[in-house]
């Protein structure tokens, strides 16, 4: 890697590869980022779903968390039941601010046999994400961020094959667990999770084994490499939220639908940030509601763009929107007054001003596709 | 037919005091897999550098400007039900709309095909 000392932005071990493979690099979260290769968008999106794509996404926050009981230190910023997960295990998570807010989503992960638990959070948040868990935790337990570790992620319906030809245990692996695995002969934390709503595995690589793995999954006829573009609009018709779009500091967890995030023995401990308000919120329902929205016509609708009802009256906001190139039509997720929220619920977003027909719709767009094994 | 370019990377084709509007081989590359395009009404005014059509590419929306000063004759239905001829044939078939010019000479201030070709290379 031969990274400028004076550089503003970073870059992830795979750099050079992107570069190779003749991706258009963007800045993101602090990193210059493949948004997409020669082969589009689009049908990088299309060979995702249909095959299987694989995306680098070394920007994340890598970190493992040791202590007496990382676990409950850990709950003290989050509503998930940490303390609950079994060896193996990994689950989607939330840090909350003082006021109950989200601070961040993140994974957490018990691996088999070791106490310190492994976490990953956002790229853009993992600084301050760091220093908050550091700071809070402080005494209990401490936080060893992993800045040289790259991910990568191996997602579609074919990523279970590709990726048992170079480890084995692979197809063992069922939907949110972690295991170690040697991949193409590399340590690597494996875990049956990613961000796309198919099937797939997130790969934890030491910095430089990740070129190498990398490597050897591209040369499968099934695998083409997928860059933040698609990334995206695969999230959104999955109906994952996006930090800083969907959800950030000023969003309950419940209005953005994630109460689901609560575990139930946290729900009746009341133990965790803003848990009376939280818990408020969760028995009398918010003002306003995420929602996912399908448009009539082929418009696309933006983040920020105003959603109203029949009388043009505002009733919410687009966070995130696009085209999905599942569907081939507009698709959206925003938040609108929960009088208005249901399903079927015949709304108009306003599109350069113009209003323009829209429905609400459940999410997700497009179904999850997630191997569970029995007994998960 | 005299052919014309602007720095949002718009081409022109005069013919007369008619002018056919387009986006650069080099904006549909930058933009990626265009999903969508909104197009003037035949009989709308524009004038010089007035936003005359949407784009939308997977990622984003980008504004066409009109070139000249103008009134819109024809826009390109074609396009309009399928998007992806800007990313196919952007400085043929994908043309966006035509116009009737002010003032045809006032085209003589935007870049020739060499001029743009050098102005790329700047970027």
């Amino acid at each position: 890697m031969s990274t400028p000392v004076f550089s503003p932005l970073q870059r992830t071990p795979l750099f050079d590869l992107h570069v190779s493979l003749g991706a258009k690099m963007v800045p993101f979260a602090g990193y210059e980022m493949p948004v997409q290769y020669p082969t589009g968008i689009i049908r990088e999106h299309l060979h995702t779903r249909e095959r299987a794509g694989l995306f680098d996404v070394s920007h994340m926050g890598q970190a493992f968390l040791d202590g007496d009981d990382p676990a409950r230190a850990l709950e003290q910023l989050t509503p998930a039941d940490i303390s609950g997960l079994k060896e193996g295990q990994m689950r989607y998570a939330l840090l909350l601010n003082d006021s109950g807010c989200i601070k961040d989503d993140f994974m957490a992960a018990r691996l088999e046999g070791e106490r310190p638990l492994y976490l990953v959070v956002n790229a853009g948040t993992k600084e301050s994400d760091f220093a908050f868990i550091a700071e809070r935790t402080h005494g209990a337990a401490h936080l060893i961020p992993q800045p040289t570790r790259a991910l990568l992620a191996l997602q579609g319906p074919k990523a279970e094959s590709v990726l048992s030809n170079h480890a084995e245990g692979v197809a063992e692996l069922g939907f949110m667990r972690v295991r170690r695995l040697t991949v193409a002969g590399r340590p690597a934390i494996v875990s049956r999770s990613g961000y796309t709503g198919e099937d797939g595995f997130e790969i934890s690589l030491d910095a430089g084994d990740a070129e190498y793995v990398a490597r050897v999954l591209l040369a499968d006829p099934d695998v083409l490499p997928i860059g933040l573009g698609a990334r995206d609009s695969l999230r959104l018709e999955a109906g994952l939220c996006l930090y800083g779009h969907d959800i950030d500091e000023g969003t309950s967890p419940i209005s953005a639908g994630l109460a689901w995030v609560i575990g139930k023995r946290r729900k009746l401990a009341r133990d965790f940030p803003a848990a009376e308000k939280i818990m408020a919120e969760l028995f009398a329902g918010t003002s306003r509601k995420r929602v996912g929205l399908k448009l009539a016509d082929k418009t696309p609708a933006r983040e920020g763009a105003e959603i109203v009802d029949g009388t043009e009256t505002i009733i919410g906001r687009v966070t995130s929107g696009g085209y999905s190139p599942s569907l081939g039509q507009p698709i959206a997720m925003g938040y609108v007054a929960t009088e208005s929220a249901a399903d079927g619920t015949e709304v108009a977003i306003l599109v350069r001003g113009v209003p323009r027909a829209a429905v609400i719709a459940p999410m997700p767009f497009v179904p999850h596709r997630y191997k569970r094994k029995s007994g998960d | 037919m005299e052919e014309r370019f602007t720095e949002s990377h718009e081409w022109i084709h005069l013919d007369g005091d008619i002018a056919t509007v387009g986006i650069t081989k080099y904006a549909a590359d930058q933009l990626g897999d265009v999903v969508f395009v909104e197009l003037p009404e035949p009989g709308k005014q524009f004038k010089a550098g007035a936003e005359a059509a949407v784009v939308e590419s997977v990622k984003a929306a980008s504004e066409i400007y009109a070139p000249i000063a103008g009134e819109v004759t024809e826009s390109n239905s074609a396009l309009t039900a399928d998007p992806a001829k800007v990313n196919a044939d952007p400085e043929g078939e994908a043309w966006f709309f035509k116009m009737k010019l002010e003032d045809a000479s006032a085209a003589q201030k935007l870049m020739t095909k060499n001029q743009y070709t050098e102005f790329l290379k700047g970027l």
